[in-house]
């Protein structure tokens, strides 16, 4: 097998092509991959559509820097302050460009990727009945429930199929096995989804080390195609078992990014200033030792011997 | 008197809205404190699903800014992903679940997404999120908000979450075949549907509050339920349960 490590500008740059549909934030509060979000705005990408079921302020940085022109998901904000500012320029006022959204709830847009996971026609869902996001995203259907005899009305989604999809994991081989732990939100339908992955892991480990424990793997290796290697790439997002949830810098981004100039300085000093991320992390400093988790609670190990 | 804040008394109030043994859909904040409240003291079969894919029975140890925070996922129940927990809700085996908004109108339905309409839209909030998802499928919303005139409308500009939808059964008419608006609380009152209709009535007022200026502050011309009452003060197992889940005093002022 050949490796499949790379540095983060590498895999940026030729895996993730302008006006892909790319899903960051499969976690949903958690595990978010903002190393690509940072390096995505370096090197200006553009035309993304974003995936995501609740991306915090990741998407609402790519929004604000130009990179996105559409959003295909449930929430778009900072939720350690509420709403997402550089969501709202866009949509109200086409500041910087222009923005589309392709409304969906959590759970329809799980639905929705498991169908683009398991080659599904369209998934058939209870939710988003009676709700007018049948109406702004005229893409879902009701239709009456063909096998019932009785009034029975359900929405059908289509399948997505995400060009690319990156997550943050815990730990990682350089063949892209990869261990997430902890709550993993549609993580697993997004990569069984996507078209290519890219894996930011936190900790580059021997294959003996995933091979060890193949339940903790959420979606195979052969599926990924680079991997990366940056501590705290998830950094202000929590990881489980090594970083906890930066909220003063979430909330220092939602005040700062209230208006265009303030969010195009914050940008200027978080991530265009720092070439890559280990000068971001250089920048964070002491910060990062503060948000380390240090404490150890492991699982019971499982035991599979075969004789 | 005893001496409570105004998120204190929601709080208990939303604690009393779940039943022991029940599985509810807690969100963040305010809901996952009445959550721990409602474990030690009426209901301590109570069990928490969180849509990051999290099932509790405790309430987690230190403060949550998320529900994927490591506090939330340390000794949870259940570690899965969304489509485990939301499956669930559309398999009818969720008993309640609690969301907030900036809008919701007279039979409950709820706006998140766009304040004025998504045609006309004045204002871009964040959207859905699981809301729209759990109002739609578990079996009693229950709606926590702020209460203004501005907030609490005669009818939202966008349904992201449903309620009674057009009241009557307008609701079973679209598809939803169980569910609806079970109770919003407020920071001055509890509201409750009644009628035909299913429109929300004012319930209880809280101490402090007169039903006049909670009418004063509703956006429709707000009818008193049959059962109006006071809404009961805290009592003094049900602040000592609060105290022990907000030990540093988050929801005392």
């Amino acid at each position: 097998m050949t490796s499949k490590l790379c540095s983060l500008k590498e895999a940026v740059a030729t895996i993730i092509q302008n006006g892909d549909r790319l899903v960051m934030g499969a976690g949903l509060e958690a595990a978010i991959p903002f190393a690509v979000t940072f390096e995505l705005i370096r090197q200006g990408k553009r035309d993304l559509d974003l995936i995501a079921p609740i991306s915090d302020a990741s998407a609402d940085m790519l929004i604000g820097a130009g990179c996105a022109t559409s959003v295909t998901g449930a929430w778009v904000g900072n939720v350690s302050g509420g709403l997402g500012h550089n969501y709202r320029r866009a949509m109200e006022k086409g500041v910087p460009r222009p923005l589309t959204v392709n409304d969906f709830s959590n759970f329809s847009l799980a639905m929705a990727l498991m169908a683009g996971a398991y080659g599904m026609p369209f998934a058939p869902v209870r939710s988003l009945l009676g709700s007018d996001i049948l109406k702004s995203n005229p893409e879902h259907r009701v239709v009456q429930n063909p096998l019932s005899d009785q009034p029975d009305p359900v929405v059908l989604v289509k399948p997505l199929v995400p060009d690319v999809a990156v997550f943050s994991v815990q730990r990682a081989d350089q063949f892209g096995n990869a261990h997430l732990w902890g709550s993993f939100g549609v993580t697993q339908e997004a990569a069984l989804a996507a078209k290519k992955i890219i894996l930011l892991a936190d900790d580059i480990v021997e294959p003996n080390v995933i091979a060890s424990d193949p339940n903790r793997v959420l979606f195979p290796g052969f599926k990924v195609s680079a991997v990366v290697h940056e501590p705290a790439g998830q950094h202000p997002s929590p990881l489980t078992g090594c970083w906890k949830r930066d909220n003063d810098f979430f909330n220092d981004y939602h005040q700062r990014s209230r208006d265009r100039d303030g969010f195009l300085a914050w940008i200027e000093e978080w991530v265009l200033s720092a070439p890559d991320h280990a000068a971001y992390r250089a920048k964070l400093g002491t910060r990062l030792d503060d948000l380390r988790i240090k404490g150890s609670a492991p699982s019971a190990p499982a035991n599979f011997a075969s004789e | 008197m005893s001496c409570y804040s105004t998120q204190e008394l929601m709080i208990i109030a939303a604690a009393r809205e779940i039943q022991d043994g029940e599985v509810v859909f807690v969100g963040m904040r305010l809901p996952i404190t009445a959550f721990g409240v409602a474990r030690l003291t009426h209901a301590p079969n109570a069990v928490g699903l969180f849509e990051v894919g999290i099932a509790r029975h405790q309430p987690a140890q230190d403060m949550l800014y998320t529900m994927s925070d490591p506090p939330n996922q340390q000794n949870a129940a259940w570690c899965t992903g969304t489509m485990q927990v939301m499956g669930l809700l559309q398999g009818g085996q969720v008993d309640a679940g609690f969301i907030g908004g900036a809008e919701i109108d007279r039979f409950g339905n709820i706006n998140t997404s766009y304040i004025g309409g998504f045609e006309r839209m004045k204002t871009k909030l964040p959207g859905s999120g699981g809301a729209a998802d759990i109002a739609a499928m578990s079996k009693r919303l229950l709606a926590i908000m702020n209460h203004e005139p501005h907030r609490l409308v005669e009818r939202v500009g966008y349904v992201t979450s449903p309620g009674g939808l057009e009241g009557g059964d307008s609701r079973s008419l679209a598809g939803l075949h169980w569910g609806g608006t079970a109770a919003v609380i407020t920071d001055r009152a509890i509201l409750k549907p009644h009628g035909p209709q299913g429109e929300l009535h004012l319930f209880s007022v809280h101490p402090g509050h007169t039903a006049e200026e909670v009418k004063a502050h509703t956006g429709w011309k707000l009818q008193d339920h049959p059962d109006l009452r006071p809404t009961p003060e805290p009592t003094p197992g049900e602040m000592a349960a609060l105290h022990a889940i907000d030990r540093d005093g988050f929801w005392r002022t």
